[in-house]
């Protein structure tokens, strides 16, 4: 069964649509991300389900119960903000209360939940204290405790982890799976993030300029983008034009330049359906650059000169040019990076590439 | 000379013109009414130096000087909480609108660009025996008679709130827009329905905007003689009436001096109370 359920969608602000037409299905216990930039139309979405934004289209279903008119305090929702909005003038147990209180908990069952929830974010010694004397990162988990002891049916997470720093956000991106495995809320949770996105979601909705671009679990929306919007804002991608020129079993034949032909497995080309121009999509990633001599091993070389090495410790982003092409080329060190001028050899294993429609 | 001793030395460069100011504007002559209250007026006109507690025992133990007192404080009270009670929902509108907020603003300091004393007449015109309201009655024929609406304690306080409103909109508007929207948002996600949210999240925290406002409209509230001069009838003074009325008309400065010190005095012990539990840093907020 579906948890939340969105038909149709639509949020104009006067002339502007925030959203276009939008269908969403998010199953029961299930992690769903929306991503993309600011802008994209994912906040104004997650608003809407939240119930602080009117929809001016379609209809909201949360556990199959149409919310469109119900308003925010009768929804039943956990919502976490990015700024943690924890109310400065109360003590951490009156914040995480707070719902309970207003849902007729008796007090000494308020008082045991708020104990197990403080406890499931791994502050239960904090409870007399006020929010300005927690850190940033024990503030945003306080504001998760506060969104879960309601035992809200669908959890909403609004770029919580945007406003900690670097080290903290990688610890609670962990904390925050594991929180939300365990309690097995329905969560919808916004980010511009990509890893943030590909490490936590179940399933990934890619949006862009008020429209839903892919949906789909991490490794499909990574591996196989939908559009060139996709494949450019989840990782580094080369997107270069190519003909296919037939098929044989399970893979199709393009003509990419200078990459000559390159057997792509269909199931990475679904919108390829006949023969004729097409993109071909080359993650970074995949590119590696090895000397011009070393042998040929089954795959595709094409010969280049790097212009730029963007220098990362554990990896280095080159961008190399090869013929009238720059390509992004993204590599592990091994022993010394490639030099500015370096002559070098791009090598694309097949089964890699990915192609969408011209 | 070492950067330390320099930037400790600024703040004093800096502040001594204002400094300066104030100790020749302020304190200098609040010392020399000091001394004033010291001395006696004679039957002669003259005024006899020394050190004399007569204009002193006279202001602390003179019936009529205390229950002027006491209803100035009174008056003083009600004009606070009402423009309490009318400026905080504009406040509240005024830092929740978009877009509009620097007009709305403009709009408020507009009557500042009018004289104090030609606001408070205004109200002649308004609510005079030949004033628009009776004019108005009148045509209309619910009246025969124009109503004597003016000089009494409620246009006192009337007056006063037109003249102090704006203070106090001004400083609830700071300590509102000091306040996180979201706040609201998040009680309101977790079930306290929007009024409840306003009474549980935003209310507390604006308590110290309130506060601030309050202090200014009691204190000019309390220390005013022009509204009641204006807008008063003969038993509407306030306490500073008293002041003006010792200083200017019967010319004896020694027990006026006297009397402004008195009020100072209690003006001054509500401000050091006001001080001591919220803090001076919240007017200051307020007034910039």
């Amino acid at each position: 069964m579906s948890s939340v359920t969105l038909t149709d969608i639509v949020k104009r602000f006067e002339a502007f649509t925030a959203v276009h037409k939008t269908s969403l299905e998010i199953p029961d216990g299930a992690f769903v991300t929306l991503l993309g930039p600011s802008g994209c139309g994912k906040t104004t979405t997650l608003r809407m389900v939240a119930g602080l934004l009117d929809p001016t289209e379609g209809e909201i279903l949360i556990k199959g119960r149409r919310v469109n008119d119900v308003p925010i305090h009768k929804r039943n929702l956990g919502l976490v903000f990015q700024n943690y909005a924890l109310f400065p003038h109360k003590t951490i147990v009156e914040n995480v209360a707070f719902g309970l209180k207003y849902r007729g908990v008796p007090k000494e069952e308020a008082k045991k939940r708020v104990q197990d929830a403080l406890e499931l974010v791994q502050l239960p010694g904090v409870g007399e204290r006020y929010p300005k004397q927690l850190s940033g990162g024990q503030q945003q988990r306080i504001a998760l405790a506060r969104a879960i002891v309601i035992e809200p049916d669908v959890l909403l997470l609004d770029e919580p982890l945007s406003a900690l720093d670097a080290n903290l956000r990688e610890d609670m991106r962990v904390e925050l799976k594991r929180i939300q495995e365990r309690i097995g809320v329905t969560t919808i949770f916004v980010t511009h993030d990509q890893s943030e996105a590909l490490a936590l979601s179940d399933q990934i909705v890619v949006m862009s300029a008020g429209r839903v671009e892919q949906v789909g679990p991490p490794e499909e929306v990574y591996n196989t983008p939908a559009s060139e919007f996709v494949a450019n804002f989840l990782g580094a991608s080369n997107i270069l034009p190519a003909t296919c020129v037939g098929r044989d079993g399970d893979s199709l034949a393009f003509d990419a330049e200078i990459f000559g032909r390159i057997a792509v497995p269909a199931k990475k080309a679904p919108q390829v359906t006949s023969d004729g121009p097409a993109k071909l999509v080359l993650r970074a990633e995949k590119l590696l650059l090895t000397e011009r001599d070393a042998p040929a091993d089954g795959t595709v070389t094409v010969d280049a000169t790097v212009e730029t090495v963007d220098y990362q410790g554990q990896a280095v982003r080159y961008f190399v040019r090869a013929g009238e092409h720059q390509l992004q080329a993204i590599n592990m060190i091994d022993e010394h990076p490639f030099a500015e001028g370096a002559p070098v050899s791009i090598r694309l294993r097949p089964r890699d590439c990915a192609a969408l429609s011209a | 000379m070492s950067v330390e001793r320099r930037e400790a030395r600024q703040p004093w460069i800096l502040l001594s013109p204002a400094l300066t100011a104030v100790t020749l504007l302020l304190f200098v002559p609040l010392l020399f009414i000091l001394v004033y209250s010291f001395w006696l007026r004679t039957a002669t006109g003259a005024d006899q130096v020394g050190f004399f507690f007569d204009n002193w025992q006279e202001a602390l133990t003179d019936r009529f000087y205390r229950d002027i007192l006491l209803n100035t404080l009174k008056i003083a009270a009600i004009t606070t909480i009402v423009c309490a009670l009318m400026g905080y929902p504009a406040a509240y509108f005024i830092a929740r609108s978009r877009g509009n907020k620097a007009i709305l603003l403009l709009l408020l300091m507009l009557p500042f660009w009018i004289s104090y004393i030609i606001r408070t007449m205004s109200w002649i015109n308004i609510l005079g025996v030949s004033g628009a309201l009776n004019s108005i009655l009148l045509s209309l024929g619910i009246i025969h008679q124009p109503l004597q609406m003016l000089y009494n304690e409620t246009t006192v306080i009337l007056g006063l709130v037109h003249f102090l409103l704006p203070f106090m909109i001004l400083n609830v508007f700071v300590s509102l827009e000091g306040i996180d929207v979201t706040l609201e948002d998040a009680a309101h996600s977790l079930g306290a329905t929007r009024w409840q949210s306003f009474l549980e999240v935003t209310l507390p925290l604006s308590l110290p905007g309130l506060a601030a406002g309050g202090l200014l409209c009691f204190v000019l509230g309390a220390g005013t003689y022009i509204t009641p001069l204006v807008l008063g009838g003969p038993r509407d003074a306030m306490f500073a009436n008293l002041v003006f009325e010792a200083v200017i008309t019967q010319l004896n400065w020694p027990l006026g001096s006297a009397l402004s010190l008195m009020l100072l005095a209690v003006l001054g012990t509500l401000v050091l109370i006001y001080n001591r539990y919220l803090g001076m840093a919240q007017l200051m907020k307020g007034l910039g």
